[in-house]
């Protein structure tokens, strides 16, 4: 058992909170978020020049062969700045599709555009009426000759408004719901018959509300099996909510250091507010969690690559509800010992607390997750 | 011991609730419903036909508009109105500004003022708090010097809830520093539009414009308009904070809360399961209705115990009310944050919505957009009006004797 990162993991650590102090402060964040597509191009740029969109791919795909402890460093770190690029959508959600379905030429034809930074990626598979159930897909794929017709509407689709193309879950058989039946297909965003309606989310990230009418897809760009991509969505899902715990540890580490520094600085009644036993319990509690969540997302990344699907998916969900939970105890703890600055704009910590609460809705929330650990038997073997 | 409603106190809840059926404009109904915060023109209207019921100002001595309710039909009537839903008055005025006048004021400040509180002419706002005196009242520093008949206010007060709208605000100020803090501190009524007086927005969480920062640079009040006397105004205060406790609580918003995620958990499905029938979420909500029942017999014991009490001297126990009713209330948001689940995400900010409502549908479900900003915003319901860490404190002194 070892906790300690290798030589290689350190340098990656190093080197993503280097950029990030240099050009990702709350101010430049800012401004970065003032861009056209609600992020910085100019950044997705350094993070390809510092290999950070290659991290999971294999080396023989131009990537460098990182795991998900790698992800989970990038994802720390960016949860610590708030970080509004589309590195889930493009690297985690997308990349990891195309690295669990896609044939060999598929890789080569897709790959070096994505790691360079030149083409992003968004996921389309969410539908108005699924909430959280991952089968639940709607949107129809039609054989047409060679190739697909894609006809449907998805939803809440993580940064399809300015993806350059877009993987989309589509039934080729079955009904709705049935875990049976699903294909993936990549459509590029300005193709016949792509309409998005792009939208602002409440943590100052965005998403897009994609319609698919009679969208062609030819036999090259689907992912895989077109009846048996369920697999994959779910593989592909938990990683990304091992990612998104990450993320969330790292925005919870800041948050509750910018309110222990604000105990320490803000005074009233004479004296720093940090000097009242309350708040200091309340700052320990937040720690708590904050730990325990750590913990949780270490655990996520451990078992993110496991083989067993069952296993894998139970601490993976494990994983989610601790973040939840511990989300709202440090993010409604920050906020209120921050008085009235914690709910302005103005001010960053409020951002963090935006974002941890959206990342708890994100891929099912603590509630959805507990009755899957509860439905798996839990992770105690009896 | 009855703790049953008589039958006139019934009737009167009939009647209260008759007169807002055919009252209240559907519109402002609908929007408070849908979670929306009512615009200043909803507030006002609705002001104006309470006004004409005689309902404007219940808590009000009588010769200034009061009804003369008892304790009982003034909680039955706020009861009904916060959960109708119907528009909350613009409380800086009725239960704050408007009883200290009646109290302390002189004849002239009551003639001049208290009608147009009443009928809403006059929108108030509270200028307590600055940014170095939050929880720590007593502190502030806003400075008042007397120049023959005017006193000239410089400094800054924060937080500042609807100061855009204001015609006037209530300010506490510093008129002597000399004296321990408390003994220094002088009310004042200051009228917006007075030079000097600069209003800046202060942009919340949720994208809302609610607060804001108001500068004081020179700013030259008549004498006349200072309430009772120099150096007492911090015992105004006190009464004016201790007169909020009927509402402290709002039961009524959180029981029309819950009825509201009732509705919305019996559309919004799991599978073919509507949410409200799925176990976790049936128990997390009938766990939060048994707190906020016995919130509202705790609310009824300190209302009934109000009859024997002197008026504006604060019972510490309405600390357990503004604790447990703003953690109900609270709880509410994130429940409401359960039934949306994803359409949580999308954030179309209330104004742009409403500008683009009519041609651009809305993102999931229509009832979806108030939940995440909701939830972000009411994190404030713990923090102002004495925050629950300083009404803990509360408790512990003033009723455990720690
Ligand atoms: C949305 C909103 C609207 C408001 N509207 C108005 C208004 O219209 N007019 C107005 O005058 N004011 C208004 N306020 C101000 C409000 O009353 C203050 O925010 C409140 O008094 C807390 O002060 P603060 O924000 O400076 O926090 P601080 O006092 O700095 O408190 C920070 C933290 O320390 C805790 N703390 C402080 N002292 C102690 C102690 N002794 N023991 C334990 N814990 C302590 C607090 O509970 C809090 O968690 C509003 C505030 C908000 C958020």
């Amino acid at each position: 058992m070892d906790f300690d990162l290798s030589e290689e993991q350190s340098l990656l650590k190093d080197s993503v909170e280097r950029l990030l102090a240099d050009r990702y402060d709350f101010e430049a964040r800012k401004r970065h978020g003032r861009g056209p597509h609600g992020y910085a191009r100019e950044m997705w740029q350094a993070y390809a020049e510092q290999g950070l969109l290659a991290v999971p791919f294999a080396e023989e795909d131009g990537g460098i062969g990182g795991g998900p402890v790698e992800t989970m460093i990038v994802m720390e770190a960016f949860g610590g700045a708030l970080v509004l690029e589309p590195y889930l959508a493009t690297v985690v959600l997308a990349g990891g599709l195309i690295r669990h379905a896609a044939s060999a030429e598929q890789r080569a034809a897709w790959l070096p555009g994505l790691i360079g930074g030149e083409t992003t990626y968004a996921f389309a598979h969410t539908e108005r009426q699924a909430r959280y159930d991952l089968a639940d897909v709607g949107v129809s794929a039609r054989r047409d000759g060679e190739g697909w017709i894609l006809e449907g509407e998805k939803s809440l689709v993580l940064h399809g408004d300015s993806a350059d193309r877009l993987i989309v879950s589509a039934r080729t058989a079955g009904s709705r719901r049935d875990a049976n039946g699903l294909g993936l297909f990549v459509v590029e965003a300005n193709a016949p018959g792509v309409s998005r309606r792009g939208y602002p989310t409440q943590d100052g990230q965005r998403a897009a509300e994609v319609s698919l009418s009679s969208v062609r897809v030819g036999p090259d760009d689907v992912l895989g099996s077109p009846e048996g991509a369920l697999p994959a969505i779910e593989r592909v899902v938990d990683e990304a909510i091992a990612a998104l715990c990450a993320e969330a540890v790292g925005a919870m580490d800041r948050m509750h250091r910018l309110t222990v520094e604000y105990l320490k600085t803000r005074k009233q009644f004479g004296t720093p507010i940090g000097t009242f036993q309350v708040l200091q319990h309340r700052a320990a509690d937040m720690f708590i969690a904050l730990e325990q969540a750590r913990s949780m997302a270490f655990l996520a990344t451990m078992m993110a690559g496991e083989e067993d699907a069952r296993e894998r998916t139970r601490a993976i969900s494990g994983a989610k509800v601790q973040i939840g939970r511990s989300g709202r105890i440090v993010g409604q703890g920050a906020v209120q010992l921050h008085g009235g600055v914690g709910v302005t704009m103005e001010y960053s910590v409020g951002h963090y607390f935006k974002r941890v609460t959206m990342i708890d809705a994100l891929f099912g929330d603590a509630d959805h997750h507990l009755a899957r650990v509860a439905r798996l038997g839990g992770l105690i073997a009896a | 011991m009855d703790l049953r409603f008589t039958p006139e106190e019934r009737a009167f809840r009939e009647e209260v609730r008759g007169f807002f059926k055919e009252n209240l404009p559907e519109d402002i109904r609908r929007k408070m419903v849908d979670g929306h915060h009512p615009s200043k023109q909803d507030i006002v209207t609705w002001q104006r036909i309470l006004n004409r019921k005689g309902w404007a100002v219940p808590n009000w001595p009588v010769e200034w508009g009061g009804t003369g309710w008892d304790p009982v039909r003034q909680y039955i009537f706020l009861d009904e109105l916060q959960s109708f839903p119907a528009p909350s008055p613009l409380q800086f005025g009725v239960y704050m500004v408007g009883p200290v006048i009646a109290q302390f004021g002189s004849q002239e400040q009551k003639q001049r003022f208290l009608p147009r509180i009443a009928n809403l002419d006059d929108w108030w706002c509270q200028g307590f708090s600055e940014p170095g005196a939050g929880s720590d009242l007593a502190s502030l520093k806003t400075k008042a010097v007397r120049e023959g008949d005017h006193y000239v206010v410089n400094g800054q007060k924060t937080w500042t809830t609807l100061a855009q709208h204001a015609d006037w605000i209530f300010c506490l100020v510093r008129t002597d520093s000399s004296v321990k803090k408390q003994e220094g501190i002088t009310f004042l009524l200051i009228d917006m539009k007075t030079p000097g007086i600069t209003v800046r927005p202060i942009q919340t969480l949720d994208g809302g414009h609610e607060v804001n920062e108001v500068f004081f640079d020179d700013v030259k009040v008549p004498v006349e308009n200072r309430v009772g006397q120099e150096n007492k105004g911090w015992d105004y205060a006190k009464f004016l904070l201790g007169n909020e406790r009927t509402n402290i609580a709002r039961v009524g918003v959180s029981k029309q809360r819950i009825r509201r995620l009732k509705e919305l958990a019996a559309i919004e499905r799991v599978g073919d399961v509507p949410l409200i029938e799925t176990p976790r979420f049936a128990e997390k909500l009938a766990a939060l209705e048994i707190e906020l029942k016995a919130l509202e017999m705790t609310q009824l014991r300190v209302v009934a115990a109000e009859r024997t009490r002197e008026k504006g001297k604060p019972d510490p126990a309405s600390s357990i009310l503004k604790i447990k009713g703003s953690e109900i209330q609270q709880a509410t948001t994130e429940l409401l944050l359960d039934v949306v689940g994803p359409y949580a995400l999308p954030y179309l900010p209330e104004d742009e919505a409403a500008d683009h409502g009519s041609n651009e549908p809305p993102i999931g479900p229509d009832w979806a957009g108030p939940a995440a900003p909701t939830y972000f915003n009411w994190r404030k319901i713990s923090i102002y009006g004495g925050s629950n860490e300083i009404q803990k404190n509360i408790i512990a002194k003033a009723i455990l004797g720690l």
